[in-house]
């Protein structure tokens, strides 16, 4: 069992003082997820339209309208982490949805039908917008929630790439879509473009990414500062909310707390470090703790999570918004898919790779195979995968993760003996 | 005049015998390009001088192919690879692999990297009816032409191109009107033949298999029209290629009157111009596809008026959902189509299919029922 390290100290760092000392980041950044929910839910009151998004359709869109959004695989993620998931994906299944699609459609079918989820709730949309960078999934999905509710769905086509270079033929061809959607967008809403706004969103949402690229990569650190599962906790704002400047100043805050965490020599992380591991692919929600678990009582922090600074989008100009939006992890060839992974893998100092095959996520697991023979040649660290889901709980088996991260762990102990006997 | 037998012999021959194909072409010194699904534009194939061969995966159990995919992906990408792996692809000269789905997109990665067969890319544009969406895929079409061109070690002219579409314009109408003969005189072609009829136009040059079919077409057209008394069905899905499930349709007297498979109708829709610019025109006919829950549908509801279309336009009793097992753009659709079955009064059966399948039990179960309720509806009037 690994040392329990100061969690007292810990715990007091979490709660804001009362004497008006800065807000902790963790606490910033829920409330800017909260706002979001709040004010399409007053929006929605107030008879204004509200649209449900993909969580990588272009942001920039809605926000320079003054659009209120909400994001159907974010409140999936919510429903899932709070053991809502089989409920509402049984739901959809008994709607006709076969259990093979993925668990945060089937969730999200079944709100949009109208079954509840107390466990994160959200207005029901006017108009949807879609885009497929991150799987071809969203485009019948939502498709199925228009025609469920008769509205209209904006589509925006991200081109899958062969190459990690994306051709000005394809950044054209979105250029044309970003165009239409803002059209199609102030016919439905009356609202209209306004070219300052948009570069004022810009920059916001590039100071977001920014900021989270920057708080993300203080698990090069070693030891590192912060539990690498903490990142999975932000997620929800670098997806709601990454055009705000609230979110963008709250990433900040993350970033400095870790750069202080690196000086006073203290981390999220209250376990022995004993190994650092990537893990790949979205994490079960459902399932967090039990994921955590045999992590932190073998003293195995996770300091690559390849989810995370995925969605770290960074530009200049148009052109490179639609590159940005090209580079999702499900939208890249696999020499970038690799290249990405083990850069990561090298700037954090990993000693082995724990790989997650999603049940829900064809386009993500779909190359793992080939990705963990190059990981292992490549890199010469130990890779194991487990059998799990995103949302479905019943896709999981603890049994079987355990003794995946049982051998994990045994052979960063070979190799490190290894290494010392060398 | 060929008999109807010799033709329906000589299609059988021809789908159940690729590999022979692939060698003749070959001895004739002619190249040939794998086509994995869906939509993949042959007239460029053609026009380069190559025969294109389709890839629609094949009956058994991947093994190889295991070292690249998990378990819970299609067996028809599966059975792609595992071909490319066992060597049944050898004699390809490069592969053209498009991604329209969330399982084409890492298997177009795995292939890259395993099979030993040069892969040409091709990702279709979804937002293909707008004027930019066809000036983007017109290029693609164009970089694909400069590799077709390097393969084939030959330049492809404006007028190669409008040859091949007006070959390919020409097999698409005898196909359409194959498929419409063997609904206005149900149980004179039996679901197997129809099928491999279909099927062998995968792996042969089209004006081949035109000439032929249009041999078919013309016997059949002077055939009576049998006295049938089975049932009227329209297929639905990704591929019904197993002779066994086949012969099922026919033992159950389930003629198979239209279908909206990606293997059969799907692709045979729409036509190309053949005047103006052949690449546009190309583009134009990809930007026209539509009702396939492959493609992006930008009425949302073009789909199921189009089944309903099908059904009422076939005169069919009953519509056969062939699921592809982990194919979640059917999936998805499943649910609409349910319901455009039961809108246009027909009645709909799901079945199970990968090309993994050896025992047909549970599909031959289902089929009967259905069957024995499509008789007791004619009988009650409903």
């Amino acid at each position: 069992m690994a040392e329990q390290k100061g969690e007292f100290a810990e715990k007091n760092r979490e709660n804001p003082s009362a004497d008006g000392e800065k807000k902790e980041a963790k606490l910033m950044l829920r409330e800017v997820v909260a706002k979001v929910y709040e004010e399409a839910f007053e929006a929605k009151a107030r008879g204004e339209l509200v649209g449900w998004s993909a969580s990588k359709f272009p942001a920039e869109i809605c926000e320079t309208l003054g659009l209120h959004v909400v994001y159907p695989e974010n409140q999936a993620a919510g429903i899932a982490a709070r053991h809502g998931g089989q409920r509402l994906c049984e739901a959809a299944e008994a709607m006709g949805y076969d259990n093979d699609i993925c668990g945060y459609c089937r969730i999200s079918l079944a709100y949009a039908a109208g079954v509840e989820a107390e466990e994160r709730p959200m207005p029901q949309p006017d108009f949807v917008l879609c885009c497929n960078n991150i799987c071809n999934c969203m485009t019948k999905w939502y498709e199925n929630i228009a025609r469920m509710k008769n509205i209209p769905l904006i589509m925006f086509d991200v081109p899958y790439n062969n190459t990690p270079e994306v051709s000005q033929d394809a950044v054209d061809y979105m250029k044309g879509q970003f165009y239409d959607a803002i059209q199609q967008l102030e016919a439905i809403s009356g609202k209209k473009w306004d070219e300052q706004r948009f570069a004022e969103v810009c920059r916001n949402a590039n100071r977001s990414a920014k900021a989270w690229l920057k708080a993300c990569s203080y698990c090069s650190v070693k030891p590192s500062p912060l539990a690498g599962f903490d990142l999975f906790n932000h997620m929800a704002d670098i997806v709601t909310a990454r055009c705000r400047v609230e979110t963008a100043e709250g990433f900040e805050q993350l970033a400095e707390e870790y750069e202080a965490a690196v000086k006073e020599g203290h981390s999220t992380w209250h376990y022995d470090e004993n190994y650092r591991i990537m893990f790949e692919g979205i994490p079960c929600w459902p399932e967090l703790k039990k994921l955590f678990t045999p992590l932190k009582s073998k003293g195995i922090n996770t300091t690559a999570v390849v989810y995370a600074p995925a969605f770290g989008f960074v530009y200049d100009d148009l052109d490179g918004l639609m590159r940005a939006y090209c580079k999702a992890p499900n939208s890249v060839c696999l020499e970038t898919g690799v290249e990405w992974r083990e850069t990561l893998c090298r700037e954090n100092q990993v000693d082995g790779a724990l790989v997650h095959y999603n049940r829900s996520c064809k386009p993500w697991s779909g190359y793992m195979p080939e990705m963990e023979r190059r990981f292992r040649r490549d890199l010469q660290i130990p890779v194991v995968s487990f059998d799990g889901d995103q949302a479905d709980p019943r896709n999981y088996s603890d049994e079987q993760y355990q003794t995946r991260v049982e051998g994990l762990f045994e052979e960063m102990e070979m190799a490190k003996g290894r290494g010392e006997e060398n | 005049m060929a008999s109807i037998k010799e033709c329906l012999s000589e299609f059988a021959h021809v789908a159940r015998h690729p590999e022979e194909q692939l060698k003749k072409y070959r001895s004739q010194g002619m190249k040939a390009i794998g086509c994995t699904p869906y939509y993949a534009p042959e007239e460029l194939i053609e026009a380069a001088g190559m025969v294109p061969f389709g890839l629609w995966g094949k009956a058994g159990v991947p093994k190889k192919a295991r070292e690249y995919f998990a378990s819970f992906y299609c067996s028809l990408a599966q059975m792609n690879m595992e071909m490319a792996l066992d060597g049944s692809l050898d004699g390809l000269s490069a592969v053209l692999f498009s991604v329209l789905c969330d399982t084409l997109r890492p298997a177009s990665q795995n292939f890259k990297v395993g099979a030993d067969i040069p892969m040409l890319f091709l990702a279709h544009p979804q937002n293909r009816r707008t004027g930019y969406g066809v000036t983007y895929f017109a290029q693609l079409l164009e970089n694909l032409c400069t590799e077709l061109e390097k393969i084939s070690d030959r330049p492809i002219g404006e007028e190669d191109i409008r040859r091949a579409i007006r070959i390919y314009n020409e097999n698409r109408r005898e196909k359409r009107r194959f498929c419409t003969l063997c609904a206005e005189k149900a149980g004179l072609i039996s679901a197997v033949d129809r099928h491999l009829v279909m099927k062998a136009s995968y792996f042969m040059r089209k004006e081949e298999h035109s000439r032929l079919l249009r041999e078919l077409n013309q016997a059949l057209e002077a055939a009576a029209v049998p006295d049938f008394s089975g049932f009227r069905v329209v297929t639905s899905g990704i591929l019904l290629d197993s002779e066994k499930l086949l012969q099922l349709f026919d033992q159950y007297q389930l003629a198979i009157v239209g279908d909206d498979l990606a293997q059969e109708s799907r692709g045979i829709r729409v036509d190309a111009a053949e005047e103006g610019d052949p690449i546009r025109a190309l583009a134009l006919q990809f930007s026209r596809q539509n009702q396939d829950p492959l493609l992006y549908d930008p009425t949302i509801y073009s789909r199921s008026s189009y089944i309903k279309r099908l059904i009422r336009d076939s005169h069919a009793d009953g519509l056969v959902q062939i699921m592809m097992v982990f194919c979640d753009p059917e999936e998805l659709e499943f649910p609409d189509l349910s319901r455009a079955v039961s809108e246009a009064g027909a009645s709909l059966l799901k079945l199970s299919y990968s090309h993994e399948m050896v025992d047909f039990g549970q599909a031959e179960t289902s089929l009967e029922t259905f069957a024995a309720m499509l008789s007791e509806k004619r009988e009650m009037g409903t």
